[in-house]
């Protein structure tokens, strides 16, 4: 595992190409955010994106589902493919890419509805279940998968923002992975959260990992480390370096991953 | 010494009080330096120290003057009249007092009563009196207290603090003049309302159907007990103000809400909604006269048209229809709020997980603005059935228990304004029944702003 070589050449046999960005650009009215970036994520893999706070890494976890479309004043430029497709094609709806790219936020923000319906949100909108018997299958296996099955399943009705944040945060995974997704996308899922829950987080990315594909932002240097196989560096809106996690925390090859990383600036 | 005089000179003598203790403290500067806390206050709150001291015994006493020398005069001129030299009743005393003034002031050439050229000397001589006595203990009041207030400055003396706290207790006072107002409006109702249940036995007011307050002039007259039961008014204004108008107020309102919040472009927004403030701030008056001279006669064609032939022109629905689009306004400026409440994360959620703009609207943002979208619609009802020139102007004065809204139907605020207009009898039951009227409409809105303030207040909590 010694031959990759930045961006591009991650086609070791064993992953497979997920998503694809080439020369990303992400204008705020005119201040340029994001100034050309290309990244691969792989399917299996767990991909993390450091970086100094503003660099642009949320900017650019938006762009991967579109978010972005929703913000007032922001404009993306260049090329994202999702399984070769690009997703900005007329023929891409932004609502199915949505449903194949999920997304978990910073701050946990589940409905102000029951922990039910919040898992079945997703599901309902896309018409994923037919019967009720159906969905509730789904909203038991959604969370299991998140963890969250036996702490909640005798207050199902309960309501979503009764629940602590740790638990909110994996319900709002629950809710993200009741789709289905093909990606999922968390923006410092456990920066709001204590050690306890934030190690639970991680579990479960690590479960969830072959899964889907996931990639995360960080700010925590030891997590990136302990739960992602790829990791990209971002700073002041480019892709500085982008590689295994291994090679990047043991052996960067860019000066200022290494004085990032070891905590000389950031 | 006329009033006006002795108040500019006691305003004169404030000045000269403000000058005279500023002159003094900046002599104590001078004296001990001017680094901070040398001399405790500035020169300026010397100043207002005295003139206070100074203005505020001669303003009281401006003020008494104002308010009893009338009184004392009358009754000096009334005692010095010979034995029935005016009949006993209140009325021609007050004729004669009145002619008596007229004369002091010139306005009559000459007198009718024979008694009132002496009187008015008496009154001449008299009002001179207590001017002479008032003004001077006026200036006299504000000389002493500016001397008093001169006198006890000194260079530590705390003239800031004192000023302070004078300034609050004005505020203080000025804002106790609305609170005490109220109080006394209630109750005025209250006593009233009493009075009224005194004559009409509360259980029949509050459930009877029958309203039909005539009382007789005379008490021989046929009929001349009357009926006051109230439920055709407040069904009347339950109709128009809490189901007609909300039938259109609440979706039109959301609606606008709605794509004003999470639709309009910034600059659709900026125009948009001074317009709405603009429309809610047109008079009533306008609405009333639109109500009645535009919409009431069209909403009767139509009800001609689809063979209602017993369709009156004034009816409820045209006076619903107005008021509904009066509350649109009301109405979507609170929901606003309450959309604009919810967290953008919220939304973000929603939408990262496919769902459309409306779906989002609609499965997400409106239940979680619900509750204050609740509280905005029953600040709107509260509004709408104490509204009053609309139903005046459109609705009509039939008291009468009917759901078809092309009926003419009556409201409380109608009644109310129907039984005090035109000459009345201040203790007949058909006077006091607007009172006790009023009471159930203060009553009944007081109660729904209670309860939509705390949900709405609630509903804020729980965003913060
Ligand atoms: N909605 C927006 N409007 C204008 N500028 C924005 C907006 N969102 C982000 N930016 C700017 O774009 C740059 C990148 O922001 P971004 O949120 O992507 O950074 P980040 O790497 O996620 O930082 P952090 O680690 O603090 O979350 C920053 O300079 C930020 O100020
Ligand atoms: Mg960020």
């Amino acid at each position: 595992m010694a031959a990759h070589e930045g961006a591009a050449a991650d086609g070791a046999a064993e992953t497979t190409l997920k998503m694809t960005a080439r020369d990303v650009r992400v204008f705020y009215g005119a201040f340029e955010a994001l100034k050309g970036v290309s990244i691969d994520v792989t399917k299996e893999d767990v991909t993390a994106f450091i970086g100094p706070s503003g660099c642009g890494k949320s900017t650019f976890l938006r762009c991967l589902n579109r978010m972005n479309d929703t913000v007032a004043g922001a404009r993306v430029e260049g090329r994202i493919e999702l399984d070769g497709q690009d997703i900005h094609d007329p023929a891409m709806d932004v609502v199915q890419l949505r449903a194949r790219v999920g997304m978990v936020f910073q701050k946990p923000n589940p409905f102000p509805k029951s922990i039910y319906e919040n898992v079945a949100y997703g599901p309902r909108i896309h018409g994923l279940a037919a019967k009720k018997a159906d969905m509730d299958v789904i909203v038991e296996k959604s969370l299991r998968r998140a963890g969250l099955w036996d702490e909640v399943k005798d207050r199902l009705s309960d309501s979503g923002t009764a629940l602590s944040g740790g638990q909110q945060q994996r319900l709002c995974i629950a809710r993200a992975i009741a789709v289905n997704p093909e990606v999922i996308l968390m923006d410092e899922p456990a920066s709001a959260l204590d050690p306890i829950a934030t190690a639970k987080i991680e579990e479960l990315i690590d479960d969830l990992r072959g899964r889907y594909a996931i990639v995360i932002v960080t700010h925590n240097m030891q997590q990136a480390a302990r739960v992602s196989q790829k990791t990209a560096f971002f700073h002041l809106g480019s892709l500085v370096e982008y590689g295994d996690t291994r090679q990047i925390f043991t052996n960067p090859r860019e000066t200022r991953t290494k004085d990032y990383i070891t905590g000389r600036y950031g | 010494m006329s009033l006006w005089a002795v108040l500019l000179a006691v305003l004169a003598l404030g000045a000269l009080g403000f000058w005279l203790g500023r002159r003094r403290a900046l002599g104590f500067v001078a004296q001990a330096g001017s680094e901070v806390g040398a001399v405790h206050s500035r020169p300026h709150q010397h100043g207002v120290f005295v003139a206070i001291l100074s203005l505020l015994p001669a303003l009281a006493v401006i003020a008494a003057w104002a308010a009893l020398a009338g009184g004392l005069v009358s009754r000096e001129v009334l005692a010095s009249l010979p034995e029935g030299a005016v009949g006993p009743s209140d009325l021609e005393r007050s004729a004669f007092l009145a002619e008596v003034r007229g004369l002091v002031r010139g306005d009559y050439a000459a007198a009718f009563n024979a008694h009132a050229e002496a009187a008015a000397a008496v009154w001449k001589a008299s009002a001179t009196r207590y001017a002479m006595l008032f003004g001077s203990a006026a200036l006299a009041l504000g000389a002493l207290g500016a001397l008093w207030g001169w006198s006890r400055l000194t260079a530590d003396f705390r003239a800031r603090t004192r000023v302070e706290r004078f300034v609050m207790l004005a505020l203080v006072l000025a804002s106790l003049v609305a609170i005490l107002t109220t109080f006394g409006i209630v109750a005025s109702l209250l006593f009233e309302s009493f009075r009224f249940f005194q004559l009409v036995s509360p259980v029949e007011f509050l459930f009877g159907t029958q309203w039909s307050p005539q009382t007789a002039m005379r008490a021989d007259q046929v009929g001349s007990s009357g009926a006051f039961g109230a439920v055709p008014l407040f069904w009347g204004t339950v109709f128009i103000g809490a189901i007609i108008a909300m039938l259109v107020a609440i979706p039109l309102g959301l609606m606008t809400a709605i794509y004003l919040t999470q639709y309009a472009a910034p600059g659709v927004r900026k125009v948009a909604k001074p317009v709405l403030e603009v429309l809610a701030g047109v008079p009533t008056v306008v609405y009333g006269f639109f109500a009645a001279l535009t919409v009431a006669p069209a909403v009767r064609d139509f009800a001609l048209s689809i063979g209602i032939s017993n369709a009156s022109s004034e009816s409820a629905l045209a006076a619903g229809l107005v008021m509904g689009v009066m509350i649109i306004p009301f109405v979507s400026s609170m929901a606003d709020d309450a959309l604009t409440a919810v967290p953008r994360s919220m939304r973000d959620g929603s939408l990262a997980m496919g769902a459309t703009p409306s779906e989002t609207i609609r499965k997400v943002l409106i239940p979680a603005a619900l509750p204050g979208i609740v509280g905005g619609v029953l600040l709107a009802v509260s509004r709408a059935i104490g509204e009053t020139m609309i139903v005046v102007m459109a609705a009509g004065l039939a008291a009468r228990l009917t759901a078809n809204p092309f009926d003419s139907v009556t409201t409380v605020t109608a009644q109310i304004v129907a039984l005090l207009t035109g000459d009345q009898e201040f203790d007949s039951a058909k006077t006091l029944s607007a009172f006790a009227l009023g009471l159930v409409l203060f009553l009944v809105t007081l109660a729904l702003n209670v309860y939509a303030l705390a949900v709405v207040k609630k509903y804020r909590e729980a965003y913060d």
